[in-house]
């Protein structure tokens, strides 16, 4: 039964791929689109992703620094520490699991609606390719926009370690310089692109499917938008443990 | 011309549809009337393919329409137009962004002359100075004018009306049901209507099929409701006691 759904709900998927990644209708009606999506994807989660970065910056520093209390590591290696696990891991990841609750679920939830207001029965009729104009548009604008996101995210994290440790007293200026300056490995930040990239279609494309193919009433585009959202977060995890094993291994 | 030929449709053990063949002719109003559940929807939904049959053919102006590819499925209903019950208008844009949208996606109009098509089909419907308007700001009577605007600003040889007179008083009704009349008259489309809508039948029946359990029970025009005795249809059309007098008292005179 279990394989049996899952091999289902892959050839369903893979099926409404293929069908969103077809020669748009209008290129202007698609490009303004993808333009309206970039917007509510970037500007609309700009806040979030801000808060959410100067905090995991600031507790990593804070935990750092009481971890290598008394230790003979040079208290320095705290900016290395959070510059390069920011980069590397929780910048990527912790935006992106985040994106997939706020603009995920959000995805699934304007795609089942207009399935439940015939909205895309209407274009269908009207002979628009539906799942290339509501999908395509979505993914094309989160995979230009979250690696930006989680640029910025990596630097508001290594900013928000810098205000929870150094005006704090709890080490000097000149260290968390040093520490953020020292064994800067520059495939990091490839790695850190490469995830994101990958973290973007997964999060859009699960929870457009999700949506896409809402049936009932408002108690299953709930379910939608909670399955968008689980489903996103599993993959999110899993794409981020074979990344890492193939790009490090 | 639309043909349907020996359609079945069924969902999983239940069986909607069950041999329906049938014809919808152009500069005509097309009628599916029938009791709730009897597959009116099913029927329609399935003529511009939103559902696949079980098996049978449907037929536009002789081209098969389900042996179609996707590609050619999309230029048949750039031909079509269509009226949803709810009215089905994209919420986020305004009357004038409904209207104009199967205008942005598939021609290369200029934008003066998208705003003259706009402005001609709303005038059409007799909606003035609601073009900046969204859809929650009008009232469901107007909704419905601005869905049959978008389905006739491509210039449709097919029209398809799920349930127009749904939600609507008896006046507004009368009026919708005329327009779709005359603009079917007008410009000769091959338009089919969904309703349970008694007034509709007398009013606008030039072909009327009725549905029962999934079966064609009846089929005639307005002109022949009072007087067949077909018993399936008495029970559908004058369900009530006072329609019965109603019926009575016409067919004495």
């Amino acid at each position: 039964m279990f394989l049996k759904n899952f091999l289902y709900h892959m050839g369903r998927y893979t099926i409404m791929l293929g069908t969103t990644f077809s020669r748009p209708e209008k290129h202007y009606m698609y490009y303004k689109e993808t333009m309206r999506q970039m917007n509510d994807i970037g500007i609309g989660s700009l806040i979030i992703v801000g808060l959410i970065s100067i905090f995991i910056g600031a507790v990593t520093a804070v935990q750092f620094l009481y971890q290598l209390d008394g230790t003979l590591v040079p208290v320095y290696y705290v900016g290395y520490i959070i510059r390069d696990s920011t980069i590397i891991e929780l910048a990527p990841t912790i935006t992106c699991l985040v994106l997939a609750g706020k603009v995920g679920s959000n995805m699934a939830a304007e795609l089942g609606g207009m399935r439940q207001k015939e909205h895309i029965d209407a274009m269908e009729i009207m002979g628009v390719n539906t799942a290339a104009y509501l999908i395509m548009p979505k993914i094309i604008a989160a995979l230009v926009v979250i690696p930006m996101l989680v640029a910025i995210a990596a630097f508001v994290s290594v900013v928000g370690g810098y205000l929870a440790a150094v005006p704090t007293g709890m080490m000097s200026d000149a260290e968390y310089i040093q520490g953020v300056r020292s064994f800067f490995e520059p495939f990091n930040v490839v790695m850190m692109f490469v995830k994101s990239i990958v973290f973007a279609f997964i999060l859009t494309s699960i929870s457009c499917y999700q949506g896409y193919y809402v049936k009932g009433g408002s108690i299953e585009l709930g379910q939608a938008s909670t399955n968008a959202v689980v489903f996103s977060d599993i993959m999110i995890l899993l794409a981020d443990y074979l990344i890492a094993v193939l790009l490090t291994g | 011309m639309i043909r349907a030929e020996n359609i079945y449709k069924s969902f999983d053990d239940n069986e909607v549809l069950k041999g329906i063949t049938t014809e919808f002719y152009p500069g005509k109003t097309n009628l599916i009337i029938g009791r709730s559940g009897a597959g009116k929807t099913v029927l329609l939904k399935l003529l511009i393919g939103l559902h696949t049959p079980t098996s049978g053919k449907v037929y536009y102006d002789k081209v098969d329409f389900f042996s179609l590819s996707k590609k050619e499925i999309r230029a048949i209903r750039m031909q079509v137009g269509m009226l949803f019950q709810a009215s089905a208008l994209f919420d986020s844009m305004t009357v004038e962004e409904n209207i104009r949208f199967p205008l942005d996606m598939f021609t290369n109009m200029t934008w003066k002359e998208k705003k003259n098509r706009v402005n001609f089909c709303l005038e059409r419907v007799s909606l003035g100075k609601v073009n900046d308007n969204y859809p929650s700001e009008i009232s469901g009577g107007m909704q419905k004018r601005v869905g049959i605007a978008r389905a006739i600003v491509l210039e449709p040889k097919y029209l398809f009306c799920d349930e127009p007179n749904s939600g609507l008083d008896p006046k507004t009704s009368i009026v919708i049901d005329e327009l779709i009349k005359d603009i079917t008259v007008e410009n000769n489309i091959t338009t089919v209507i969904n309703t349970h809508d008694m007034n509709s039948v007398m009013e606008i029946g030039d072909n009327v099929i009725l549905l029962y359990n999934g079966e064609i029970a009846w089929r005639g025009n307005r002109d022949e409701v009072l007087h067949s005795d077909n018993e399936t249809l008495h029970d559908f059309m004058f369900a009530s006691p006072f329609l019965q007098q109603l019926r009575d008292s016409a067919l004495q005179k």
